[in-house]
């Protein structure tokens, strides 16, 4: 395994505030990873550190082994699709699939039609004049067709509908079996990906909260709901991730556990259920509003 | 694909099932792992590790630059491990579930010959 990645003590301050916090972390080659987190968790400072489009307070970058800033070599074969790319005012998409060669050398013209067709972009109306959906796809096309080794993707389809999102995952899927690359995909809408990724970064407050295998992460929580003495009984020398109740029932969010816990939790009468990676997210990052809410009712 | 357990394992599960059901023929070729990646819509390298655990229990193997195939004796190795796995899977919350509601074990057992006669 080789790191086509690696971050150390990465720090980006604007300010007061501290965008992204001494993280470190490597990518390894040729795997898909989902960098996600909450809005305004530092995720997009980050790619655009690693992409070599701002400038780290302290900390170092190695992408391909080389400083990214100012480095054609390294940037030649990074593509960073954008949440909002913009483009000069007068162009139309074909514009954009006709200089896109220009700046990928793996760019497959013949795959870029096929997804011109699967997303019915307009190739010669304004870019202007697109909806937010289509604009999109411009970009989710741009990103796919370029075969960048390491290509980034920001919240790639804001406006698009769940058929052009199916496409772009398939498309992904099978391109990548094809030809392996390193692919770090940022997104809000972590169920639709989470079986498409390998990797799991977790940001939170600019801070690294979970750098794992997607394999490892799940079944990683289990929430216990049963009666409330009986779920408590159970949780009481565990890490609890989340709490929430209604009267005399309990459902508590912990790590992971053993057969033999899950025997015992049966035995006990409570319920066991999975927590997707979604839900992890949001209970790791979403703060405790819910349990500061139970103990002000309780 | 459920969330409790991992993706491997199921992708693991779901070529054995079609091995036993015999949509997999033993000698035959199994579809590659980027077909299964594609198919399940799942990571490529999770379906790797789903083909290699089968390869690992000499279920599958590989014929080098052609691809995976069905090892032989491999339908009737799967069916004597999940007749092993019945009690435990099957019949253990079975008799669970049946307890919490109170139907005895004679009863269980009058259920299941009406269901088979009918």
């Amino acid at each position: 395994m080789s790191a086509v990645v690696e971050a150390s003590h990465l720090t980006r301050r604007f300010g007061d505030t501290t965008a992204v916090d001494d993280i470190s972390f490597s990518v390894q080659k040729n795997t898909i990873h989902g960098l996600l987190g909450r809005n305004g968790a530092g995720k997009t400072t980050l790619m655009q550190l690693l992409t070599g489009q701002d400038f780290a307070t302290r900390g170092d970058i190695r992408v391909f082994g080389e400083n990214p800033v100012e480095n054609s070599g390294v940037l030649k074969n990074v593509c960073f699709i954008k949440e909002s790319q913009r483009y000069p005012d007068d162009f139309k998409p074909r514009h954009v699939f006709t200089s896109a060669p220009w700046f990928f050398p793996n760019w497959d013209a013949a795959f870029a039609d096929r997804l011109i067709a699967d997303f019915r972009l307009p190739l010669n109306r304004r870019i202007k004049k697109l909806s937010r959906g289509q604009l999109s796809a411009i970009g989710v096309i741009v990103g796919l067709a370029s075969r960048a080794p390491l290509t980034f993707f920001d919240e790639p389809y804001l406006g698009l509908d769940a058929v052009a999102r199916q496409i772009f995952y398939d498309r992904l899927l099978e391109d990548y079996g094809d030809h392996p690359r390193t692919v770090i995909l940022s997104t809000h809408l972590i169920d639709e990906v989470s079986n498409l990724l390998e990797h799991v970064l977790v940001i939170d407050e600019g801070r690294l909260l979970i750098d794992d295998d997607a394999e490892t992460l799940r079944g990683s929580a289990t929430t216990v709901v049963g009666t409330r003495q009986g779920v408590d009984a159970f949780v009481a020398d565990r890490e609890v991730l989340h709490r929430d109740g209604i009267g005399g029932l309990a459902s508590v969010t912990v790590g992971r556990l053993s057969p033999q816990d899950r025997a015992r939790a049966s035995e006990m009468g409570l319920e066991l259920s999975p927590v997707s990676l979604q839900q992890l997210v949001v209970r790791l990052t979403g703060g405790n509003q819910t349990e500061t809410a139970l103990e002000q009712s309780a | 694909m459920d969330d409790s357990r991992p993706i491997f394992v199921q992708i693991a599960e779901l070529i054995e099932n079609d091995i036993i059901a015999g949509a997999l023929p033993e000698e035959t070729q199994v579809p590659s792992t980027n077909e299964f990646a594609a198919f399940h819509r799942i990571n490529p390298a999770t379906a790797g590790k789903g083909v290699n655990v089968l390869v690992d229990d000499g279920i599958l193997y590989k014929k080098r630059g052609i691809g995976m195939f069905v090892a032989s004796g491999a339908r009737d190795r799967l069916v004597a491990k999940r007749r092993d796995q019945f009690q435990n899977e099957f019949i253990a919350p079975l008799i669970v579930e049946a307890e919490k509601l109170g139907i005895d074990k004679t009863q269980v057992i009058d259920m299941i010959r009406k269901e088979g006669t009918a």
